[in-house]
């Protein structure tokens, strides 16, 4: 069972385009040297029978996620959230975030270490 | 600014807010960003959520920024070279040694050869257009060039649109406004077509790659033109995966079908278009008809159409911008004659039935032929481009890297022109420079300074091409080439490279680019690290990135103030150096110090350097000539305040007049690239693959960032995108070293196995070099085992002098041995 006090990421899949921005503004937070980091992002590439392909980027904390408690415990985002381009990524109790789950196909939920 | 304005917090962090252009991330920047410094160093740089171009976000380069500022090889102090040219034998210098070095150097080229013996070589659109030219003409020389063959990045697509529109036009993703796609003002559009640029890894001129997310998820729907099924073609709801180098063809197809149709905005073509304007078609070319082949008296830059009440013809008066016969409605198709001044009679036609004619050449069966994009989804395309309301056009650098830019850049401007998507809500709105503040000219007349008009005609390039000599004050840098080995008609001696490494990326036939720099009596370098272009040089000077300098730009909107924050070891900005050198080269050079320069340019904001640093960014308000919407009905376009457009008749000229006064065709047309299955068949045969240059990466920009520990970790080393099928046709794996050749070159590079390139294509990056490999020569960091700009030819620019072969070559491909 969840405690209800835990956060965690809401990842939208469907929007993110694979730009880097998340992990690098994860090394720049933690000083990360690479290859660290504390989210990455992994590319899934599958053809579709319309003969198209259908690229799907997911970004993925790593076991280094601490989710910025340092950022969070002041009000702000996690330096990955703050930064993603594509706006993908949501910070949240994690039954809230389950909530947003059903309002929007493509998604998924992370929970931390 | 106080304490609590810069957030000083207690940790003795200061934060402060300022914006980007490169160097650093490289880009045409734009992003406000929140820098933290602690004891005069940079230690975190953030999204400012403030800012309306970026809200917050920031990409993964200019989060990389401290490791870019503090990087051990940065170059620190000026260098000169100590031994022989490209052996990495360089010596530390001060900044006046430095100085005075360059200054008797470049004297005697100047005294010797004249100023124009000297070239000043610039890259993409960084924040050095307006300090470079600055700097080349203090010294005298007309010879201001960007180094790309056929200038083919984003120059062809501006001069188009300059001599079609009158004006610029972007995308309108709401950047005008302050409150965004809030604003009231402001329509989401309902599909924006996306034709040849992977959006979000690629930072496109003047504008926000991510932009197209935000839009997307407040409903715009995509269609994409892309011979790759880039991640924006696989959420399209429909692509077309065209044969590159055939845009003009698809383009043309979509005016097809659009007329065939009925999908025309006819009270839109009618009004603002020169679409009633005859042209004589008895002669040997189309002619648009003066006022003055129809009396002695008449203007050659009046027009004339046919009013059909009277049966007559009536001269528009360009300057006045009406027909000299009161409240007409001239015919806007038919075949007329017409008696001229001579007394002969032309054969004319109007515009409109022109192009009709010109359009129905190209049905959805014969660009089916030509792009191998099925027919019926050619129709598709054009359906949702010209029923969409409103439809936005966003294009990119695949327009401009073909020979036949200039009818492949007409046509698709004229899409927008054919729908009324002009200057419209979430249509391409007109882009202006914000309050017209010039940061980054275009023409001289917005330069800093002035050359004669007895030096500007040496301009290299101005007697082979009008375009060249009308638009734009850049040299014509194949014909620069040709001229260094050639010395005709005059010698080059010297050449200023700044914010540019041909040797890496912008050069064509890098090799010959080598030799021709090695042939120069004097060359200097400026940059933020030694690259395999610096290798070769005599002086080396650091230069300082956006963070260290203070600067402005007006790259359409905002305008905004870019901040020195901190400085880093003895790097100077490229602003500070060139005004040093202007001193020395120029007797009574108008400014002391860059805040005056910054002045000077903000005359027509009415602020000045300091007031536009303590807001640090400015949207220009409602109503001024630099803010959209439907200025050409307000009159906000043109010098005389009448409405239209700032074209020699003031309307869109679909039948184009300076393309006729260039002798090039005025109408736009389908034109095969060199190399291609079509043109040269038997090449063909040996290299049996198409090859597209320039996959975008969006952690590096061009040929920046290998050495950024942070960037290069997303990927090490230079790929070649092959069709699954293809590789298994020649026994490729993914992830092996792979032979990419043709009859000018070869490299060898990593096969990334995918089916998002097309079976007979393939897809090569461009820009690469290895900062930890050996820098002096031969290997200059191993750019010759990988660029890939050694397969692509120089000397090939398109009949304007723009454009050039440098996505859609011929190679074959074959595993590496060992």
């Amino acid at each position: 069972m969840t405690p209800s006090n835990t956060n965690g990421l809401l990842i939208d899949y469907e929007y993110c385009t694979g730009c880097f921005a998340c992990t690098v503004a994860c090394c720049q937070e933690h000083g990360w040297q690479a290859p660290l980091t504390g989210i990455r992002v992994m590319e899934i590439v599958q053809d579709l029978p319309n003969d198209k392909a259908y690229l799907t980027f997911l970004p993925f904390p790593t076991e280094l996620c601490v989710l910025c408690n340092k950022r969070t415990q002041k009000g702000m985002d996690p330096a990955c959230v703050k930064h993603c381009m594509a706006n993908c990524l949501t910070y949240g109790n994690l039954r809230e975030l389950a909530c947003e789950l059903e309002k929007k196909p493509r998604m998924v939920l992370w929970s931390p270490r | 600014m106080t304490g609590k304005e810069n957030g000083m917090k207690n940790d003795g962090v200061k934060i402060i807010k300022t914006t980007t252009w490169s160097p650093g991330p490289g880009c045409h920047g734009g992003c406000g960003i929140l820098v933290h410094v602690k004891d005069g160093r940079v230690i975190k740089v953030e999204g400012d959520p403030d800012h309306p171009w970026n809200q917050g976000r920031l990409c993964s380069r200019c989060l990389s920024m401290t490791q870019y500022m503090y990087h051990k090889d940065r170059l620190k102090k000026p260098l000169k070279r100590i031994g022989e040219r490209g052996q990495n034998q360089f010596k530390e210098i001060s900044w006046d040694e430095a100085f005075d070095l360059i200054e008797e150097k470049m004297k005697k080229i100047r005294d010797d050869h004249g100023p124009e013996s000297v070239i000043f070589h610039q890259g993409t659109g960084r924040d050095i257009g307006g300090w470079i030219s600055m700097l080349a003409y203090a010294y005298g020389s007309p010879n201001w060039m960007f180094g790309l063959s056929g200038i083919s990045c984003y120059t062809p697509r501006l001069m188009m649109m300059s001599i079609t529109q009158g004006d610029f036009a972007v995308v309108d993703a709401s950047q005008w406004h302050e409150k965004r796609y809030d604003d009231p003002e402001y329509t989401v559009p309902e599909t924006v077509t996306i034709w040849g640029q992977n959006l979000p890894a690629t930072c496109p001129d003047g504008f926000f790659g991510h932009w197209y997310i935000d839009l997307m998820k407040r409903g715009t729907e995509v269609l994409v033109i892309d011979p790759r099924c880039t991640w924006i073609a696989s959420r399209a709801k429909l692509w077309l995966q065209l044969r590159p180098g055939t845009d003009a063809a698809l383009a043309l197809g979509f005016i097809h079908v659009m007329i065939k149709e009925n999908l025309i905005n006819m009270e839109f073509v009618e009004r603002w278009t020169n679409s009633p304007f005859l042209v004589r078609v008895d002669g040997e070319k189309p002619a648009l008809i003066k006022e003055s082949d129809l009396v002695t008296d008449g203007l050659a830059f009046n027009f004339i159409a046919h009013d059909p009440v009277s049966n007559s013809f009536v001269a528009w008066d360009s300057d006045k911008q009406a027909y000299k016969k009161k409240d007409i409605r001239p015919s806007m198709e038919g075949v007329f004659d017409i008696p001229l001044a001579n007394g002969s009679t032309a054969k004319a036609k109007t515009v409109w039935t022109l192009y009709k004619e010109n359009a129905a050449l190209y049905t959805p069966e014969k660009v089916s032929g030509i792009t191998w994009v099925p027919a019926d989804k050619i129709i598709k395309g054009a359906r949702i481009y010209a029923k969409s309301q409103p439809s936005a056009l966003h294009w990119g650098l695949p327009i401009d890297t073909i020979p036949s830019t200039v009818p492949t850049s007409q046509a698709i401007n004229h899409l927008w022109c054919l729908t009324g998507n002009l200057d419209n809500p979430g249509g391409n709105a007109i882009a202006r420079y914000a309050y017209d503040v010039v940061t980054y000219p275009y023409h001289t007349g917005g330069a800093i300074l002035s050359l004669p008009p007895e030096v500007m005609d040496k301009r290299i390039g101005i007697h082979d091409y009008g375009a060249i000599k009308d638009f734009r004050a850049w040299a014509q840098p194949d014909k620069v080439l040709e001229q260094i080995f050639s010395d005709k008609p005059y010698p080059i001696k010297g050449m200023w490279i700044q914010t540019a490494n041909p040797i890496a990326c912008t050069g064509m036939e890098p090799k010959k680019w080598r030799d021709a720099i090695k042939k120069l009596d004097f060359t200097v370098c400026v940059d933020l690290f030694m690259t395999p272009t610096a290798m070769l040089c005599d002086v080396i000077l650091p230069a300082a990135t956006f963070l260290e300098k203070d600067s402005l730009k007006a790259w359409w909107v905002p305008l905004q103030a870019i901040k020195k924050v901190v400085e880093v070891e003895e790097c100077k900005s490229d602003i500070e150096i060139n005004l040093e050198l202007c001193k020395r080269f120029m007797k009574d050079f108008p400014y002391d110090n860059p805040h005056d320069l910054f002045d000077s340019l903000l005359k027509s904001a009415g602020i000045t350097y300091q007031e536009l640093t303590d807001k640090t960014w400015m949207i220009p308000p409602k109503g001024h000539p630099s803010k959209p919407y439907f200025r050409y009905e307000k009159g906000l376009l043109r010098q005389d305040k009448r409405p239209g457009f700032r074209t020699p008749s003031g309307k869109i000229e679909l039948f184009s007049s300076w393309l006729e006064k260039w002798d090039l065709a005025p109408l736009p047309y389908h034109e095969e690239p060199p190399y291609s299955p079509v043109s040269t068949p038997d090449l063909f045969k040996e290299y049996p693959l198409i090859l597209c240059t320039g996959r975008r990466m969006g952690p590096f920009f061009h040929s920046e960032h290998r050495q950024i520990p942070w960037l290069r970790e997303q990927q090490t080393d230079p790929v070649l995108e092959i069709h699954p099928d293809t590789a298994l046709k020649y026994g490729i794996c993914h992830g092996e070293k792979v032979c990419c050749e043709n009859w000018l070159g070869k490299i060898t590079v990593k096969a990334l196995v995918t089916p998002v390139i097309h079976p007979d294509i393939v897809m090569a990056e461009h820009g690469w070099w290895f900062p930890e490999k050996e820098g002096k020569e031969p290997s200059l960091f191993g750019v010759w085992d990988v660029n890939v700009n050694q397969l692509i030819p120089m000397g090939h620019e398109g009949r304007a002098g723009l454009g050039a072969p440098i996505k859609s070559m011929l190679c074959k491909i074959y595993k590496a041995k060992g």
